[in-house]
C-alpha cells in the first residue's frame, strides 16, 4: 500500500550525492604520469649506458637522423601544449566553442606529428633500417644498439600521442555535451596533464637522436 | 565563485601561455643552432640542459606547477630522488664491471 507521493519517490531517478573530487583526481593523475616519467626513465637510463660504451656509433646514427624533421615535430608538439593549455583556459571562462576549437587543434597537431613521423620512419625502412633488417644486422653494434633505442623509445612515445589525441576527443565529446564544463573540469585539466608529459618526454627525445651528432 | 572553484587556482590569463610557448620555440632554435657547431662532448650536455629549462617551463607553466600547492613540488621532487637512486644505482654498478 504506497500513497502517490511515495510511487513517485520510487519511480523517478533515485536521487544521489554525486562524488566529484578534483583535487583528488588530479593527484591521481599526477601520479600515474609519474609511473610514466619511470617508464621512459628506464629507457633513458639505458640510452645513458649504451652512450657511455658506444659514444662514436650514437654521433655516427644521429647524423644520420634529420634534424629538421625532428625541429619540425618539436614545434608542432610544442604549439599542440599551448593550443591544449589555452583549451582549458577558455573552457575556464565558459567558452565552450573557443575551448572545443583549441582542443580540435591539438588533435590536428597530433595527427601532423603522427603523419611526419611515418614519413620519417617509412624513409628508414625504405633503406633496410628497422631492427633485425639485413642491413641493420650488418652494421657495428653501436649503431645496432642506436637505432634500436630510436624505434623503442620514438615507437613508445609515438604511441603515447596517439593515446593522448584519442583521450582529447573523448574530452572534446564531453564538453560538447556539456558534462565538462567550467564548474566540473577536471577531465579536461587532466587530459591536458597526459598531453604535456607527452609533449615533456619529446623535450628530451628530439635532441638525444638528433642533435648529438 | 562556485564550492567548485575554491582550491582551484586563480585564472591564468591566456598571454602568459603564448609567452611561455614563444620561449619554448627559441630554446628549440637555439639548441638546433647549438648542435651545428660541433662541440662533440658539450654537445649533448648543452642539448640536455636547454631541453631541461624546456621542461621546467612546461611543468611550471602549462602543467600548472606554479599556481598549484607545494605538495605537487613536493611529489615531483620525490620521484626525481627516485630516479637519481635508479641512476646512481645503475651506474655505480656499470662502472666498476
Amino acid at each position: 500500500m504506497s500513497s502517490p507521493a511515495q510511487a513517485a519517490v520510487v519511480d523517478g531517478p533515485v536521487p544521489y550525492a554525486e562524488h566529484y573530487d578534483p583535487v583528488a583526481g588530479k593527484i591521481g593523475m599526477w601520479l600515474f604520469l609519474f609511473t610514466e616519467v619511470l617508464l621512459f626513465g628506464t629507457l633513458f637510463i639505458a640510452y645513458a649506458v649504451y652512450l657511455n660504451e658506444h659514444r662514436w656509433y650514437f654521433q655516427e646514427g644521429s647524423h644520420h637522423l634529420d634534424k629538421l624533421i625532428g625541429a619540425t615535430n618539436t614545434i608542432i608538439l610544442l604549439t599542440s601544449s599551448l593550443t591544449m593549455a589555452m583549451a582549458i583556459a577558455a573552457l575556464e571562462r565558459a567558452r565552450k566553442m573557443r575551448s572545443l576549437a583549441l582542443a580540435a587543434v591539438t588533435v590536428l597537431c597530433a595527427l601532423a606529428f603522427l603523419v611526419i613521423k611515418s614519413f620519417e620512419w617509412g624513409e628508414k625502412f625504405a633503406h633496410d633500417i628497422y631492427p633485425n633488417s639485413a642491413t641493420m644486422l650488418a652494421k657495428p653494434l653501436g649503431e645496432q644498439i642506436f637505432y634500436g633505442l630510436y624505434f623503442t623509445m620514438t615507437g613508445l612515445h609515438a604511441l603515447h600521442v596517439i593515446i593522448g589525441g584519442l583521450v582529447i576527443l573523448l574530452a572534446m565529446g564531453l564538453v560538447w555535451k556539456g558534462k565538462v564544463g567550467p564548474e566540473r573540469i577536471g577531465f579536461l585539466e587532466n587530459t591536458g596533464l597526459y598531453w604535456h608529459l607527452v609533449d615533456l618526454v619529446w623535450i628530451f627525445l628530439f635532441p638525444l637522436f638528433c642533435l648529438i651528432g | 565563485m562556485s564550492a567548485h572553484h575554491q582550491d582551484q587556482h586563480p585564472l591564468v590569463p591566456y598571454r602568459v601561455y603564448v609567452v611561455v610557448w614563444a620561449a619554448l620555440l627559441a630554446l628549440t632554435a637555439i639548441t638546433v643552432g647549438v648542435s651545428y657547431l660541433d662541440l662533440n662532448h658539450v654537445a649533448i650536455l648543452s642539448a640536455l640542459l636547454i631541453a631541461t629549462v624546456k621542461g621546467s617551463l612546461v611543468l611550471m607553466y602549462f602543467m600548472h606547477i606554479r599556481f598549484e600547492k607545494p605538495l605537487y613540488v613536493f611529489m615531483i621532487l620525490a620521484v626525481m630522488a627516485t630516479y637519481g637512486i635508479f641512476i646512481g644505482l645503475t651506474f655505480s654498478d656499470y662502472s666498476y664491471r
